[in-house]
């Protein structure tokens, strides 16, 4: 039995690019959460810092943890499209 | 807590049911291949599978159990949210294009497709079941925990309903039905969520959160020797007393009625009970449950604006919310079961407790009050699987097959990332919303959030459990579509080497789907009654433990093994699900003291991830020259 994808496309030139920056993301991410579960876990009274709007570290934190995902997710998209488009010939899915 | 139907809600319900199953059939006339089966073909829209992967991931834990903890618990609920949203950094910056790659229909397609190996088949297979059933268990209790106020029946209902529609929806099409019943709900989910948070804003904060709020009585009585002698309120009698440690209850008497109260020096503070009698019946409030005396619960004692004491907000925005939260008092209800002659008593005590503590980490996890080495590793232990949990969960790497191209499952990725870390947000205010408005029923957390919208009307209760509802289905259709294609692609097919043609191997997936949604019914059922969120962070712990060191380190080192993939699926599946089964949480289902536990942790990633990655590093190299051959 075949393992391969479900569906064909070309070489990607970028991989190699988007590997690395995916790489160096997630390594930024993984310390700010690593930050935040630290201080959770040794310093649960500092969550109680007023920060902004009357809001607490806790929440600053952890609503920045949520956004952060998304913005950095709409950078690393836009940098791979960026890449592919300046490596690649068009593939299939771009059309979509 | 007792739950009328109400013909509006079960209209809209049944409505929204067949909706979801019209879809299904229509989708399931068109021709079906394997392909089409197990990945939709690979040719849904990078959008639509984005919002079908939030659909797919917002299951009955974030909506019922994320609600529901952050309503009895606060802030420390509130970490589910941002753990679960935190590892799909790890899904799209690590795993989705590689994944997308490699892979064909299945998670074990791209970790085999190097080495094509036996082992690694098997091993990837069971593990893809294993965690495919932890995550159904949950889904299955959130599907018992809802239909109980919507439709007015018991819990084991909702979960042969949900297991049968479900059975349904993945024989009829498989994948591509699967994915927009998944697109239509994870849409609805965040439009609805936005609605109630809305709603409880523009409600704001008040001492009496509704009109029919049930007053608390307190009571007067005199204290001798530590006991209540007199209770000086006209028409109370004593019965019994209980006393454990700084707990002092006693039972009282008035107008034939038997009902607990707290002893705070010399007061009686009214709590709500529920008396097991020793031959099977049980009393809530000391009457039956049908005459209705058994409440629902939540409210402000304290409500502090601008520095200034006062007894309702009137309409606020959400940063108001919280930020007053955090300066005022809420009354939990916690609590505590002990034993009175031959009957079992659970009661649920007054709790007033700071807003600083609901809106900070501690409540649920002992990370600061009464906190030990093992509290805070198994809370790390938490925070590390939910993290690594969700880039290995195998109903979520097969929606990376359903779309063209790697740079498709990017996009439909990041679309996913949105749509969950708004949703997520979102739970918070729910969480705390259900928490100040009298809503929660104290025999399950899970009800928290469409009973907050019950709150505000019958029409977005019955909307918002419908959605629900669905919720369950298509996290369950996912989860069993990527059962079926571990048991008739990675084990019928490719381990054991059957010969079938496509129309067969559809069939074998077919009915794969049906042992698992049976198997998912029966232990549905004797889960019930655990908080989702908490079933949900198993899982993700086996998933994380079994399934991503092999795929991290198949992706990132070059020296890894066939032998040893497996053997680092066989060794974190085997420690995850081991240290699970001897966690004090499984004690209380095994009915034994959960202090006895041969482990002492609840949540077993800290142990289970490295050791996994270990197991992976030390079989490659010790076995580098068989993969040389």
């Amino acid at each position: 039995m075949a393992h391969g994808p479900a569906t064909n496309w070309g070489t990607d030139n970028a991989s190699e690019f988007k590997t690395k920056m995916g790489i160096k993301l997630f390594l930024i991410y993984c310390f700010i959460y690593s930050g935040f579960v630290a201080i959770n876990t040794f310093l649960p009274k500092l969550m109680e810092l007023k920060i902004v709007f009357g809001l607490n570290l806790a929440c600053v934190y952890g609503f920045g943890l949520i956004i952060l995902a998304i913005i950095m997710g709409l950078t690393y998209n836009a940098a791979c499209s960026k890449a592919e488009t300046s490596m690649n010939k068009p593939e299939k899915g771009d059309r979509q | 807590m007792i739950y009328t139907a109400s013909l509006f809600a079960i209209v809209i319900f049944v409505a929204f049911v067949l909706l979801v199953l019209g879809i299904s059939f229509y989708l399931g006339k068109k021709p079906s291949s394997v392909s089409g089966f197990f990945a939709a073909g690979g040719e849904i829209h990078w959008a639509v599978n984005g919002i079908a992967f939030a659909g797919d991931y917002l299951s009955a834990a974030s909506f019922l159990g994320i609600c529901g903890m952050i309503a009895v618990a606060g802030y420390d609920g509130f970490l589910y949210s941002i753990g679960y949203l935190a590892g799909w950094v790890v899904a799209l910056f690590v795993v989705a294009e590689p994944m997308k790659r490699l892979g064909k229909y299945t998670f074990t397609d791209a970790l085999d497709a190097k080495f094509n190996y036996k082992g690694i088949q098997l091993m990837a297979a069971i593990s893809t079941l294993v965690v495919s059933i932890c995550y159904l268990i949950p889904q299955m209790v959130g599907a018992g925990a809802l239909v109980k106020p919507l439709l007015g029946l018991p819990r084991e209902w909702g979960v042969i309903m949900v297991g049968s529609i479900v059975i349904l929806i993945v024989s009829t099409a498989g994948m591509k039905s699967t994915t927009y019943v998944q697109f239509i709900k994870g849409g609805l989910l965040i439009i609805f969520s936005s609605v109630l948070v809305f709603s409880v804003c523009h409600k704001g904060l008040s001492l009496k959160p509704q009109e029919s709020y049930h007053n608390f009585l307190t009571l007067n009585a005199s204290i001798q020797n530590g006991d209540v002698a007199k209770v000086i309120n006209p028409g109370y009698q004593i019965v019994s007393q209980y006393r454990q440690g700084g707990f002092h209850a006693v039972k009282l008497n008035i107008n034939g009625v038997n009902n607990w109260w707290k002893v705070n020096g010399t007061k009686l503070e009214e709590m709500l009970s529920i008396v097991k009698m020793k031959d099977g019946g049980k009393l809530y409030n000391g009457e039956p449950k049908a005459n209705r005396k058994f409440y629902q619960v939540g409210h402000m004692s304290k409500i502090i604006k601008d520095g200034q004491e006062i007894s309702k907000t009137g309409k606020i925005n959400p940063f108001q919310l919280l930020s007053i939260i955090d300066d005022s008092e809420v009354v939990r209800f916690t609590k505590k079961s002990f034993q009175d002659g031959d009957n079992k008593v659970d009661v649920w005590y007054q709790n007033p407790t700071s807003g600083k503590d609901i809106m900070r980490p501690g409540l649920k996890f002992k990370v600061d009050k009464g906190s030990d080495f093992w509290s805070k590793l198994n809370f790390v232990s938490l925070m590390l699987a939910l993290f690594f949990g969700t880039a290995a969960l195998p109903h979520i790497l097969i929606r990376y097959y359903t779309v063209p191209s790697p740079k498709c499952a990017r996009k439909s990725t990041i679309v996913a990332i949105s749509a969950i870390g708004f949703f997520y947000i979102l739970t918070l205010f729910m969480g705390l919303g259900a928490m100040v408005s009298g809503v929660i029923d104290v025999e399950s957390s899970n009800m928290a959030a469409p009973l907050l919208a019950k709150s505000f009307g019958v029409a977005i209760f019955s909307c918002i459990s419908a959605i629900a509802f669905a919720t369950v289905l298509g996290t369950v259709s996912g989860l069993i579509v990527a059962a079926s294609g571990a048991v008739a692609h990675d084990l019928m097919d490719n381990f054991m080497g059957i010969k079938m043609s496509d129309r067969e191997k559809v069939r074998a997936g077919k009915f794969a789907a049906v042992i698992v949604g049976i198997i998912a019914i029966i232990l549905g059922i004797l889960f019930k009654g655990m908080n989702v969120s908490y079933l949900v962070g198993w899982a993700f712990a086996v998933a994380a433990s079994a399934n991503l060191p092999a795929i991290l380190m198949l992706l990132f080192w070059k020296k890894t093994t066939a032998k040893g993939i497996t053997a680092s699926i066989f060794v974190g599946m085997v420690t995850a699900l081991g240290i699970i089964l001897a966690s004090p949480s499984m004690y209380v289902r095994y009915g034994l003291d959960p202090s006895t536990a041969i482990m002492p942790l609840n949540n077993p990633g800290i142990i289970s991830i490295p050791l996994s990655f270990l197991t992976l590093v030390g079989v490659s190299l010790c076995t580098q020259k068989v993969k040389q051959m």
